[in-house]
């Protein structure tokens, strides 16, 4: 028989004679990453990402696809290519430098248990 | 720093272990990179396609209740393969040569969908029964290795328990009418609900390829084990609306403490998969026409937006 498993969340698929490598680029649009903030008071947080032929249409494919339910009162839209990001390869190097100040954590100073509110 | 593939890979099996997500610019073994594009590309499939049965009768629901709602659900299907194609983009797979991949039938997508929807108590059927049983497929991935795909899940989780009481709620509504209409809904559930079962796949026996998933944790439980919690969970709930499922081997086992039911007859199963399902080129013809109809659209929008940045 051939191998199938229920791995894609709606039901059964066949996992033998599926490719699956990534396929050459080819799409025309460009890529945009969304933010939302979720109500007042709240950082904008990252949601996913779209594809758009302009900002103005980022915008609105980010209202349609991310916003449905009232989950934004305001959206971020950037292109992906415009991001810079720190590569995972160098994790341990670049954020070594706060590995090693604990004195930056409140927990690293002794107080006394009867002083109040410290 | 280049870290040698030893190291990388331990770090990667760490990671699981300790039961931390996958990120989208880490090391991954080939393998998983391929199950994740894979397992992803295909549920984003099953969400586009399955767009159509129900789509099917959006013109003719009976109210405008009922027309806002199918539309409303529609679209959040839609809006499930978009969040599922921008998680396989994560892992460097293009969404313009998914589709590619879908419309040449190169990659599948749940046969679920190949059925079609007769009457309008399908509607309901599909929402109560087949979207049950993708939420029972799909709660236990938002807790998905790879960070991108348990968080896409996790919106469409919420969003699906719409879809589902959206379904008995027109279910319960038709019971309540003509003998008509209930027996249309009988035979809606007679129809659906062995297909439904098959949504699991292959008895785990015939799933070798479980265990390298359930490792990665990419998948969380056996088909077996999310086929009975189903059935489990649905037999009170057919009680409820006053149906019955088209098995006489189902029945309470108090030893086991849960159903027993019968068995699941897999030749049709493989049969849909080959291709031979009711609507299996319908489905691909469709969506191919739809993709190549929009091409003008995609094309004069990037016209439109080189003309502006031009100005």
């Amino acid at each position: 028989m051939t191998e199938l498993t229920s791995e894609g969340g709606h039901g059964a698929v066949p996992l033998e004679g599926v490719p699956a490598a990534p396929g050459p680029v080819k799409h025309d649009w460009p890529l945009y990453e969304v933010f939302v903030r979720g109500k007042r008071g709240l950082n904008h947080v990252h949601v996913g990402s779209l594809h758009a032929a302009d900002d103005q249409m980022a915008l609105h494919h980010a209202r349609d696809l991310y916003t449905r339910r009232n989950e934004g009162v305001s959206i971020w839209v950037v292109r992906a290519a415009d991001i810079t990001a720190s590569s995972p390869d160098e994790k341990d190097p670049f954020f070594a430098p706060s590995g090693d100040k604990v004195y930056r954590h409140p927990t690293f100073y002794d107080i006394p248990e009867d002083v109040p509110h410290i | 720093m280049t870290a040698t593939v030893p190291a990388l890979e331990e770090h990667f099996e760490h990671t699981i272990e300790r039961d931390q997500r996958i990120e989208p610019r880490d090391w991954v073994p080939e393998g998983y990179r391929k199950t994740m594009i894979r397992q992803i590309a295909q549920h984003a499939h099953s969400e586009i396609i399955g767009m159509q049965p129900e789509g099917n009768w959006i013109t003719r629901a009976p109210s405008l209740r009922r027309k806002a709602i199918l539309l409303a659900k529609v679209q959040d299907e839609a809006g499930h393969g978009l969040y599922l194609y921008s998680a396989a983009a994560t892992l460097g797979a293009d969404r313009a040569d998914l589709t590619d991949k879908l419309i040449t039938g190169r990659q599948k997508y749940s046969s679920i969908f190949n059925y079609p929807t007769l009457t309008f108590a399908d509607v309901g059927v599909i929402g109560w029964l087949v979207d049950g049983a993708a939420i029972c497929n799909q709660v236990p991935l938002c807790r998905s290795s790879y960070g991108p795909y348990a968080r896409a899940m996790i919106r469409i989780c919420k969003e699906e328990s719409f879809h589902q009481r959206q379904g008995y709620e027109l279910l319960m509504t038709m019971m309540k009418g003509t003998d008509q209409q209930r027996e249309m809904v009988q035979e809606a559930v007679n129809r659906w609900w062995w297909p439904s079962l098959m949504m699991f796949g292959p008895p785990d026996a015939d799933s070798p390829n479980t265990a390298q998933s359930m490792a990665w944790k990419v998948k969380r439980h056996t088909n077996d084990e999310l086929r009975q919690r189903f059935v489990d969970m649905s037999v009170p709930q057919a009680e409820a609306l006053g149906v019955t499922f088209p098995d006489p081997d189902l029945k309470w086992n108090a030893e086991r403490g849960h159903y027993d039911f019968g068995a699941v007859d897999w030749d049709e199963f493989k049969n849909v998969l080959k291709g031979n399902g009711p609507c299996n080129a319908q489905r691909i013809a469709h969506r191919r026409r739809a993709h190549e109809d929009g091409a003008w659209v995609r094309e004069a929008a990037v016209a439109h937006a080189g003309k502006k940045e031009r100005k």
